[in-house]
């Protein structure tokens, strides 16, 4: 988002052209930014407005003339006499590409947001239908929330909220590198043996179905809201009474009745 | 052994050496425990996440991130056998068959006797003694045939390697001296360098000599060295670091091997000049986890460095102090990326930073930084102590010097070749005894380069001879590929190395070079359809223009390059 503070007015100016339009924002502005502010839409994934940008997705990239690869609109900030073009064939080839090579990567079901760019950009996932996917299994090691990473499409917001970015907990990180990259505990710990606080900030950035509450995940494996109200009513009693085996053990329960 | 049962005294001396410095010491500290437990026991690693004081899931995620760090048990000893290109070119491949046999294990498994784990790895930069293995700490030159029974529990070391050419300029005393004999070195017109500079010279005027040199870096961005030490020594805010980039792991490439293992006082004293020049009290030289001998000379020739007087308080006391410290990495290519070695230094995961900021104002520490190849650092301190006149006195205008070339694969003498830019491949090849078989393909630049057909050996290489005919000079590989070889194996080698190597971070890259992985593997199967070749051509398309890094942008580079000069052999058989 592009705030217009006292400071930034006094600041300079810089003027680009962005699809043809001139603009003038200040310096230190990103492309992204710049873009908005001139009504023009740039796809993002991993950009959010609470976690320090990191430029992952690739998405929003654009093509700068002059320059020698395409620019990450999200972190790339304005050049004085730039021209700009956000929806270029090379851009456009180059999002289609990593949006098919994504979508036959992960399970992107539960990400409509997604779903809807695999079609604007006309992909073609199917074209790597032999192409290695991640699918591994749901876990399921507390009461609050579930992580299924077969849905994660790996933009760290979680691990940043977790730390620096807000609750400085520091609960998870990464396992493996490369595309075997995955979010991970100490020693992939369950939740409730690490520091996880369950403050719940990490369901809240998930931009994919990764990361669920439990009530939502029971609710989708049918299990009946009155039992599920159970669970949750012992839930935020502190860490010791919402960890661990106990409610574990309610859970098991419910699925039993089920 | 279960974690409650481990004893864990055997860790605190390693703690209360590495705690004072916290984060920046994890990776020392992690290779010193790996050391003393075999492995990296989830006890071990708390009480380092406690010490040194990283949260336990980043340091978990550290462990993860590099290959020689394990968090499950291993065997006694690793055998290391190299599966990339030049390697697998010259039968690599079966060697790991044929150990894997012998012990009846698959790659990554231990023996049952728990004496050797087997792992096929990717290059060792000993691609001049292709097919190459390492065994514990001792690399080794292999023939196809040789029998594991022998080489591995009796493992010979392989010497130097071939270090040839006409001047030689950087390699003067690369196997003519006992490389870690300070007086030797000084005898040989060592640290005349650093003498004139401490006892003559401003910082200022260094730097004006670096300019005037042209040198530019040869870690493969080629961006000129005196610009960037200019750059740092204006910068405004102290301390500020000069790091040494001795990660060298890119297929092809072994120059930084044959400098840290031949001549490692050179390099101290490069890194000490470019010191002096900037401002910097401490310098670093990060090299790959896979240099155990290089690691072991290079601390030798740093302690009696500093024993002589070249390291420490008041060197030759001219009033400048200064410091280096040997940094070991962990098994990952990404780490020879700038800002991802600062990252590993700082005990992170090996992630690439965004530039900007660049590393003149914000590198390691978030300090100002100098961040030179081993070589750049060998070539500054050549042209301190002989001037950048002479230095200009060989080579093109455009690219004046000396290069070192790493000469691989069907040559008959792969080895180290020292010549002046502008020397015809041709001409170069004819050096290292010639092309054995008949040229298929040349390998220029290495993993992040492109292929010469049999028609372009005639280019000169200068920086300018490449740029004009398409190709590269990157880290200065040459590898020769004969007609013998099936160049689809190659690629696929290639292409391994890449996915294999991919940090993860940005997904053009992390996506991208498995996917370009999958289709040579139906290419080298000989199955790869139409539609699978335009899409390898849209996954290296968006890498190249899409990816974070340079990793990213140049992991498609070489395979595209082929595909463009010999679509015949990609194309359904
Ligand atoms: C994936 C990757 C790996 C790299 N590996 C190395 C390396 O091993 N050694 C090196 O000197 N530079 C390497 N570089 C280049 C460095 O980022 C940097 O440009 C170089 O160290 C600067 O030194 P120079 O100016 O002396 O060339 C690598 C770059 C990338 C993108
Ligand atoms: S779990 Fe969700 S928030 Fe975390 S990296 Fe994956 S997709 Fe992003
Ligand atoms: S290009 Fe590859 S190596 Fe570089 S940041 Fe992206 S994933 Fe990592
Ligand atoms: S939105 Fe810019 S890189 Fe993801
Ligand atoms: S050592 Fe095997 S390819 Fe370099």
């Amino acid at each position: 988002m592009f705030i217009k503070s006292e400071n930034f007015m006094t600041e300079e100016n810089i003027q680009l052209t962005i699809d043809g339009i001139p603009i003038s924002v200040p310096k230190g502005t990103t492309i992204l930014d710049a873009a908005r502010e001139a009504g023009i839409d740039i796809p993002v994934l991993c950009y959010f407005a609470h976690t320090t940008a990191n430029g992952l997705c690739r998405l929003c990239v654009v093509d700068v003339e002059g320059s020698r690869v395409l620019q990450a609109s999200c972190v790339a900030q304005v050049q004085e006499g730039a021209v700009v073009h956000t929806n270029s064939e090379k851009v456009q080839r180059s999002r289609r590409t990593i949006l098919e090579m994504l979508a036959s990567t992960v399970d992107l079901s539960e990400s409509p947001e997604l779903q809807e760019m695999v079609v604007e950009y006309d992909c073609h996932p199917e074209r790597f239908e032999n192409g290695k996917k991640r699918q591994p299994e749901i876990i399921d090691d507390n009461p609050v929330y579930i992580r299924d990473y077969s849905q994660c499409v790996l933009c760290w917001r979680c691990v940043q909220v977790c730390a620096d970015d807000a609750q400085f907990t520091y609960a998870i990180n990464f396992s493996g590198r490369g595309f075997d990259t995955q979010i991970a505990t100490f020693f992939d710990k369950p939740l409730t043996e690490t520091s996880c606080v369950f403050c719940g900030n990490c369901v809240g950035v998930c931009p994919t179905g990764a990361l669920k509450s439990k009530r939502e995940h029971l609710l989708e494996q049918g299990v009946a809201p009155d039992q599920i109200f159970e669970l949750t009513r012992l839930q935020g009693k502190g860490k010791r009474s919402i960890g661990g085996p106990h409610l574990d053990r309610q859970y098991q329960n419910a699925m039993e009745r089920e | 052994m279960t974690s409650h049962s481990l004893n864990l005294d055997k860790l605190k001396p390693i703690l209360e050496k590495y705690t004072p410095d916290g984060r920046a010491q994890l990776l020392p500290a992690l290779w010193e425990a790996q050391a003393a437990y075999g492995y990296l026991a989830e006890p071990v690693v708390a009480a380092i996440s406690k010490a040194l004081r990283v949260p336990f899931a980043e340091v978990h995620g550290v462990i993860e991130f590099y290959t020689m760090f394990y968090n499950q048990p291993v065997g006694h000893t690793f055998v290391r056998v190299c599966v990339s290109p030049i390697c697998t070119q010259l039968g690599g491949e079966q060697i790991l068959d044929s150990v894997c046999g012998h012990f009846d294990v698959q790659p990554g498994e231990t023996t049952p006797d728990g004496n050797y784990t087997i792992e096929a790895v990717e290059c060792l930069g000993l691609c001049d003694h292709a097919p190459a293995a390492l065994v514990g700490d001792i690399p080794l030159s292999l023939e196809v045939a040789e029998a594991p029974s022998s080489w591995v529990p009796s493992p010979q070391a392989v010497s130097l390697g071939k270090v040839s050419g006409e001047p030689r300029w950087l390699t003067a005393r690369c196997g003519a001296i006992a490389p870690t004999d300070i007086n030797a070195f000084q005898a040989h017109g060592g640290y005349a360098a650093l003498k004139k500079a401490l006892g003559q010279m401003q910082p200022a005027d260094v730097i004006a000599e670096v300019e005037a040199s042209q040198l530019s870096g040869r870690g493969g961005a080629a961006f000129p060295t005196g610009l960037k030490w200019k750059f740092t020594a204006g910068a405004a805010n102290n301390p500020k670091y000069i790091v040494c980039n001795a990660d060298e792991s890119e297929p092809g490439t072994f120059k930084d091997r044959v400098l840290m293992e031949g001549d490692p006082f050179f390099i101290l004293e490069g890194i000490t000049l470019a010191g002096y020049a900037i401002g910097a009290e401490k310098g670093y030289i990060y090299v790959r986890g896979e240099y155990p001998r290089a690691q072991k000379t290079l601390q030798t020739a740093i302690d009696n460095a500093r024993r002589d007087g070249f390291l420490g308080q008041n060197i030759l006391g001219s009033g400048f102090s200064f410091e280096i410290e040997l940094r070991s990495g962990a098994g990952a290519y990404i780490c020879g990326e700038e800002t991802a070695l600062f990252e590993s230094i700082e005990g992170k995961r090996g992630y690439p930073r965004l530039k900007p900021p660049f590393p003149t104002t914000n590198g390691l520490f978030d300090q100002p930084t100098v961040i030179n190849n081993v070589e750049t650092l060998c070539t500054a301190a050549w042209i301190l102590a002989n001037g950048a006149q002479a230095y200009k006195s060989v080579g093109t205008e455009k690219s004046p010097g000396t290069k070192l070339f790493c000469l691989s694969g069907d040559v008959a003498n792969p080895g180290v070749y020292e010549a002046p830019f502008g020397i015809l491949m041709s001409d170069l090849i004819d050096l290292a005894g010639g092309v054995v078989g008949d040229v298929q393909a040349v390998l220029v630049g290495g993993a992040a380069g492109s292929f010469a057909g049999p028609e372009q050996l005639d280019v000169p290489l200068s920086f300018e001879g490449l740029w004009d005919a398409g190709l590269s000079l990157g880290s200065g590989v040459v590898n020769v590929v004969n007609t013998e070889r099936d160049l689809r194996i190659y690629l696929l080698s290639l292409a391994h190395f890449f996915a294999h190597e991919s940090c993860g971070k940005c997904f053009p890259c992390q996506l991208g070079s498995r996917r370009q992985l999958e289709i040579l593997q139906k290419v080298a199967a000989g199955n790869a359809t139409k539609a699978d070749l335009a899409a390898l051509e849209d996954v290296g398309f968006a890498m190249t223009q899409a990816s974070l890094c340079g990793l990213g942008q140049t992991a498609g580079t070489a395979i595209l390059s082929a595909l463009q000069k010999w679509p015949e052999i990609f194309s359904h058989q």
